[in-house]
């Protein structure tokens, strides 16, 4: 087999930001969309990874940490913001999150 | 093959750092063994322990004085019939205690026994040990749901709070003694295991001493939250019988509760590896730097075949006293062949210790040094297993609102006082 | 010479069967982003997310990069899952599992993001000139020394990633501060 290049960690980590895409664009549960946006930030965080060490240095590895905490604190926020609509709607729908539609 | 196998023999580095896998694997079989050992030992030592701190007996029957007692409990939970509850997810069932046990036996890989008795020495090992043991409240989560019983659910979020919420306190703990392993002339400190024992060697003093009383305060922080992590009194509201009916691992019956249970001692074990390895100095003998001596040396590797001695000597006053009666001929014959057994290993220990007195690298010298090494860091962990029965024992329960009360307004703040300080204090001293 | 490269291979330990780690971590992520999409159930949708943080680690530590590979486990896999698992329990709607799984307008969103995913091959078959053949190895040993000199900088100089450092720690503290006033009852 050929070896691992470069490319095949990006390939790999296309795939997943792809899987992400279609996980945020397809389905209705919120939780299910939050968990597809984890799927983006790690392909993201893959990518910064594979190029840090193509180039040798480690501004992708820390970079890539930084995108780790910030997942960290959004996932925090929207949860909270899932619970807060919960409250209020008892529905975890996206469909059915439209109070402010016209 | 036999060469790949051979050339690990005289290194000083772990398999892991040698890149030799076959080496690696047996100490991987060894370690998981002696885990397996350690957890039945700890299972018949607690019930003996409590029933005397109680005045009862405990098991006393099953074989001398309850010896054999843990494997006729593992008998019986292998035998005992598997109830699934009839709404509960299957997958997800089966696959909690996996979660669990899997996290529980994978932070044994960087445990460092002694300077090369490690599976790997792993450069980020705490950070390692930290987060895989973090992965065990997934496991804990997933039981309670997977249960669809309330008991269990309620058990199992307030159960994964808790550990959730000691977690942070045992982190800066943990950075407060990575800290003071960056006191050298490089500057530079270390993740790895065995690196901070080195560097407790290397400064002289156990970390538990250093800066007094920040180093005891940050010992003492790790001790509270660790009994805490693994969910053992006087924290166990989330498990405990009278409270909430065994909590998150209420529907599970038989073996899948013997994996619970196997877990939460590995756990338990694993804990106090990190606390030895952190504070108390991992693998070395008492006084190394002061009483370096080779008479002493001497003196401290006889250490390990006394103990045996002496647990062979207790065992001789059990059969001793054992009642002369025709019912109790068994247990006397097993009892006098189990003192037999230890006075064997302490014979074994002795000859190894004396045939390796001389500072040479001779066979029987690397073998005492290694054995002392393992000796004195299992003696470690030992205290603290015996500590956590002891707390088991003597202290009432905490109240779940009283725990996470104590989780982040108390020891959060001390934790991170003593971080502050210590970074004060360490760069004011460089 | 950046500090950062290790000439010798692997740094002293020769890494072994990476391919077949590489496709055995890889194919894991994906299986499990498969999974996580088209889960009818959410906690499945969890336990399958939980396989690919953790492959994607195995793939970290596989780049040389064993700090991130850390923080990934004890940050994503034992912090945000367990976060999302306890809402998955607290907002458990027994209907939500029986209901309908996709929304509807489902075969744009797919067409959408087959585009995407055309477009980066493309990127990838017409860019490949770009990729240098060598595939360095970062020092492993001393990673971590590295990424805190990036970080709180060396030698009495900041680093380059010192302010943003302390804006990620801001970042955390407003997040604190609005997931605990969104969940309260009464403001």
């Amino acid at each position: 087999m050929a070896p691992i290049t470069t490319l095949h960690y990006l390939v790999v980590a296309a795939a997943l930001f792809v899987l992400g895409v279609i996980g945020v664009l397809t389905r209705r549960n919120v939780v299910i969309v939050l968990m597809s946006i984890e799927l983006i930030l790690n392909a993201v965080n893959l990518n910064l990874v594979a190029f840090s060490r193509m180039w040798g240095n480690l501004h992708g590895q820390v970079f890539a940490i930084f995108i780790i905490v910030d997942a960290a604190a959004e996932a925090a926020a929207g949860l909270g913001i899932l619970i807060a609509f919960f409250r209020n709607k008892e529905t975890i729908n996206v469909d059915e999150i439209d109070l402010l539609k016209w | 093959m036999p060469n790949f196998i051979m050339s690990y023999l005289g290194s000083t580095v772990t398999p892991g750092q040698a890149g030799n896998q076959f080496w690696a694997l047996i100490y991987v079989l060894i370690i998981f063994a002696g885990v397996s050992v350690a957890v039945m030992a700890m299972n018949w030592l607690e019930r003996k322990s409590l029933a005397h701190f109680q005045i009862r007996l405990g098991p006393m029957r099953v074989g001398p004085h309850g010896l054999l007692q843990p494997f006729a409990d593992a008998l019986k939970l292998m035998l005992k019939e598997d109830i699934i509850p009839a709404e509960a997810d299957q997958f997800v069932f089966w696959i909690a205690p996996l979660i669990g046990l899997l996290a529980s036996f994978t932070v044994y890989t960087v445990i460092p026994f002694g300077p090369s008795e490690a599976v790997s020495d792993m450069n980020i090992g705490i950070l390692f040990m930290l987060g895989i043991s973090s992965l065990a409240v997934l496991g804990i989560v997933v039981a309670g749901w997977a249960s669809n019983s309330h008991y269990p659910l309620i058990g199992a979020l307030r159960s994964s709070a808790q550990m959730v919420s000691y977690e942070v306190a045992m982190g800066l703990a943990v950075v407060s003694a990575i800290l003071m392993t960056s006191l050298n002339e490089k500057g530079t400190g270390t993740l790895s295991m065995i690196g901070i024992v080195q560097a407790q060697q290397q400064q002289g003093i156990w970390f538990i001493f250093k800066f007094f009383p920040l180093g005891f305060l940050a010992f003492a922080i790790f001790a509270v939250a660790m009994v805490a992590e693994t969910n053992r009194a006087p924290f166990d509201m989330a498990e405990a019988e009278s409270e909430l009916t065994a909590g998150y691992h209420t529907e599970y019956s038989g073996f899948r509760w013997s994996l619970f249970m196997l877990a939460e001692y590995a756990a338990m074990i694993a804990v106090s590896s990190i606390a030895v390895t952190l504070w108390l100095g991992g693998w070395m003998r008492p006084f190394p730097n002061l009483l370096h001596a080779p008479a002493w040396d001497f003196i401290f590797s006889l250490f390990p075949g006394l103990t045996f001695g002496g647990l062979a000597a207790i065992a001789v006053l059990g059969t001793v006293r054992m009642p002369s009666h025709s019912f109790f001929k068994i247990q006397r014959f097993g009892l006098a062949a189990f003192a037999a057994l230890l006075g064997f290993i302490a014979l074994l220990l002795l000859v190894i210790a004396l045939a390796g007195r001389s500072a040479d690298a001779s066979l029987a010298a690397r073998f005492s040094e290694g054995i002392g090494h393992v000796y004195w860091f299992m003696l470690k962990v030992a205290v603290f297993m015996y500590l956590f029965i002891w707390y088991r024992a003597t202290w009432p329960r905490y109240r779940f609102d009283q725990l996470m009360r104590i989780g982040w307004k108390v020891m959060l703040p001390i934790s991170l006082g003593v971080l502050m300080l210590t970074a004060i204090v360490g760069v004011i001293i460089s | 010479m950046n500090p950062a490269i290790n000439t010798a291979v692997g740094g002293g330990m020769a890494p072994v069967a990476t391919t077949f780690f590489f496709y055995l971590l890889g194919g894991l992520a994906i299986a499990g982003g498969l999974a996580v999409i088209t889960r009818r159930n959410a906690v499945h949708s969890a336990l399958s997310l939980i396989v690919t943080l953790l492959s994607v680690a195995g793939l970290y530590l596989m780049l040389y990069a064993p700090f991130v590979a850390g923080v990934q486990i004890i940050v994503y896999a034992g912090g945000i899952m367990v976060l999302f698992l306890f809402v998955i329990m607290l907002v458990n709607v027994e209907t939500s599992s029986k209901e309908r799984q996709f929304n509807r307008i489902w075969p744009i969103g797919l067409v959408a993001a087959c585009t995407l995913l055309a477009l980066f091959m493309s990127a990838f078959t017409k860019g490949k000139a770009l990729f240098p053949d060598r595939m360095v190895t970062l020092a492993e040993g001393s990673n971590t020394q590295q990424i805190a000199n990036m970080l709180y900088g060396e030698a009495g100089r900041m680093g380059p990633y010192t302010f943003a450092f302390e804006i990620a720690s801001l970042l955390l503290l407003v997040a604190i501060l609005g997931a605990v006033i969104m969940t309260k009852k009464k403001i």
